[in-house]
């Protein structure tokens, strides 16, 4: 019986053949990413734990960011972001690219990506959930609490137990006005939130590998979204053409043998899918756009790990160009990087900044900003009755602000599109 | 460890997240700080929304006034509970207001995890749901030994999963109590 990617991984990663889902193995691990709202908690649980004989297992592969509550007058925020500084200052850390300075990057996962952290193979951890997004890459990366950091921070060792793994085939050529946001809401849709608890999600199909690392990275990090341990798509030319272009560290390809065993494969011909959107208050509360037409926004967020890539704003721009807003449109790009990018990137000979600007759209800096709500003084934090379309990946009751407010999840077109009119639009409309 | 908890239910419906467990501004108070870390006891579950908690009737907060701990100390949930973000701060919040066990159909994955690991409550998962079963301030009585369920006040008993792998995890405290144990670290 053959194996699939992530058991391929999992078996190297535990020094063994192979191994089958639901075994409890130890794994070594290649990278430990943190940031700012979970690695304070981790170094202390780290310290309490090891005491005086705490050591960083290996600090080359520790990786913090901070990127979710730095730009905010809250004290106790700021004092996280102190302790990172203190402790990458204490520890002469390699890898800690603090807020401020040149070095800032933002969104941890989107960072991972652009400074070459992640490398087909390889095993990566990270104190948060959407850690899965790095599986774009043909590794194994998932997200786990502080106490597993910190036991990770000082041996480079963790369990886990081998997941089941989902197969998903996307077949024929991906239509002009969808984007990978649409398919993973597709997906979401079919399996609810805990369809993949405890199972890894593989994307394959012809469809998935026309897109580039961006959009492959959508698909990824919304894993989570079903529960999954993780989710995976084989490297090809395009995710070792982007590795390349960042790193010359060693890595390996692994892909599922055809013999594998899946515990359901799901096929779809993304021709027939149509722009989809997440209701609220839950990502599997899958839609087509064409039945909320009409519904009455205030506020539209383009951002995130998930929807705030550098793809994601050429998609919104294309719609946004030479339009005005008719609600308040925050654009919040996902690294410094991306940032920059919106005033090199052009359509038409104008940037993608001053179209945003233009249309009457707020840019603010790079960070997680209201994916998560945050303090009172978070850049387009939800308020009380409001009613929000976001490219982010969660709209849990709360969890862009007031638990009052209702927020659906869209594809960057959709939300675009929603922005020029007011309410929701379908993007096709536009496109 | 104790092998019998007894106490009060405090019934959620299924998905209950951890932004509804602890909501994400809480997240930037101390977890170490005895005075500060006791923040997350009085946010506890203050995220679900008022006519979700405490069911079957709801309207029930998990947290009266100013306390910091929970007259509930026993969480009787549906599937999914813990999902979304993979924040600590969520089974450290139902520790600190006092809960020892949750019975639940199923978890997430990391929520599970981070309560073994680190040893912050006892995540029992059950063949059937009971959530709509077991009323909220019934008294439960919970024996690990048996791994059973019995409502004191309806007298009712329910069979629960055995904890299986993780239960030498759970004895030995933590993570890294139970490597210390196996000579790991
Ligand atoms: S952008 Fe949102 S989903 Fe991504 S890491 Fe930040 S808070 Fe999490």
């Amino acid at each position: 019986m053959g194996m699939t990617i992530t058991e391929k991984i999992l078996a190297k990663a535990s020094g063994r053949k192979r191994v089958e889902p639901g075994e409890n193995i130890w794994l070594n691990v290649d990278v430990l990413m943190t940031h700012d709202v979970c690695g304070p908690p981790t170094i202390e649980i780290w310290k309490r734990e090891f005491g005086d004989k705490a050591k960083i297992w290996d600090k080359k592969k520790l990786v913090i960011f901070p990127d979710h509550y730095i730009f905010t007058k809250n004290p106790q925020a700021n004092r996280n972001v102190n302790i990172l500084r203190e402790f990458a200052k204490e520890y002469d850390l390699p890898n800690y690219y603090d807020v401020g300075t040149e070095r800032y990057k933002g969104v941890c996962h989107i960072a991972l990506a652009e400074e070459g952290y992640n490398l087909p193979g390889k095993v990566l951890f990270g104190t948060d959930s959407h850690t899965c997004t790095s599986g774009a890459f043909g590794m194994f990366s998932t997200g786990v609490g502080n106490t597993d950091a910190a036991f990770i921070l000082g041996t480079g060792k963790i369990w886990e137990k081998v997941p089941e793994s989902l197969k998903f085939i996307f077949e024929g050529e991906l239509p002009h006005y969808l984007t990978a946001k649409d398919l993973i809401l597709q997906v979401l849709g079919d399996i609810t939130t805990e369809g993949g608890t405890y199972r890894a999600l593989e994307f394959d199909g012809e469809a998935i590998y026309s897109m580039q690392m961006d959009e492959r990275m959508t698909l990824t990090n919304m894993a989570i979204e079903a529960g999954a341990m993780n989710g995976i798509i084989k490297a090809d030319e395009i995710t070792e053409k982007y590795v390349r272009e960042r790193t010359n560290e060693p890595y390996e390809i692994f892909e599922s043998d055809p013999d594998a065993k899946y515990r359901a494969i799901y096929k779809y011909n993304v021709e027939e899918i149509e722009p989809l959107v997440a209701k609220p208050h839950s990502p599997d509360n899958r839609d087509t756009v064409r039945n909320v037409q009409g519904t009455k926004l205030t506020k539209c967020y383009i951002g995130s790990c998930t929807g705030g890539k550098l793809t994601d704003f050429v998609n919104a721009a294309k719609i946004i160009f030479g339009n005005k807003v008719k609600v308040p449109t925050f654009i919040v790009p996902a690294s410094t990087y991306v940032y920059n990018q919106l005033e090199v990137e052009t359509i038409n000979g104008v940037s993608l900044k001053q179209i945003f600007e233009d249309a009457g759209c707020v840019i603010a800096p790079s960070s997680c900003a209201a994916c998560l709500g945050g303090p009172a003084d978070t850049v387009g934090r939800a308020q009380d009755g409001e009613v929000v379309i976001s490219t982010t990946n969660r709209n849990f009751p709360g969890r862009m602000g007031s638990k009052k407010s209702e927020v659906y999840l869209a594809s960057p077109f959709t939300v675009a599109a929603s922005a020029v009119t007011g309410v929701i639009t379908d993007p096709r409309e536009f496109l | 460890m104790e092998k019998i908890v007894k106490g009060k239910a405090f019934v959620l419906g299924d998905n209950i997240d951890t932004d509804q467990i602890i909501p994400a501004e809480h997240l930037v108070y101390s977890l170490s700080d005895p005075e500060e870390s006791k923040k997350y006891g009085h946010f506890a579950l203050s995220g679900v929304p008022l006519k979700n908690s405490g069911l079957p009737d709801g309207g029930i907060p998990f947290i009266d006034g100013d306390n910091y701990q929970s007259k509930y100390n026993i969480i009787i949930a549906g599937s999914n509970f813990g999902c979304g973000s993979s924040r600590e701060h969520a089974p450290f919040a139902l520790q600190m207001a006092g809960v020892k066990v949750i019975v639940a159909e199923s978890y997430a994955r990391i929520f599970y995890r981070n309560c073994v690991d680190g040893g912050f409550a006892i995540p029992y998962e059950t063949p059937i749901k009971l959530n709509d079963k077991i009323k909220t301030n019934d008294e439960l009585e919970i024996d690990l030994n048996s791994n059973t369920l019995k409502n004191l006040t309806t007298g009712e008993i329910y069979k629960l999963n055995p904890l299986g792998d993780i239960l030498p995890i759970i004895e030995a405290g933590n993570i890294f109590e139970y490597a210390r144990m196996n000579n790991m670290i």
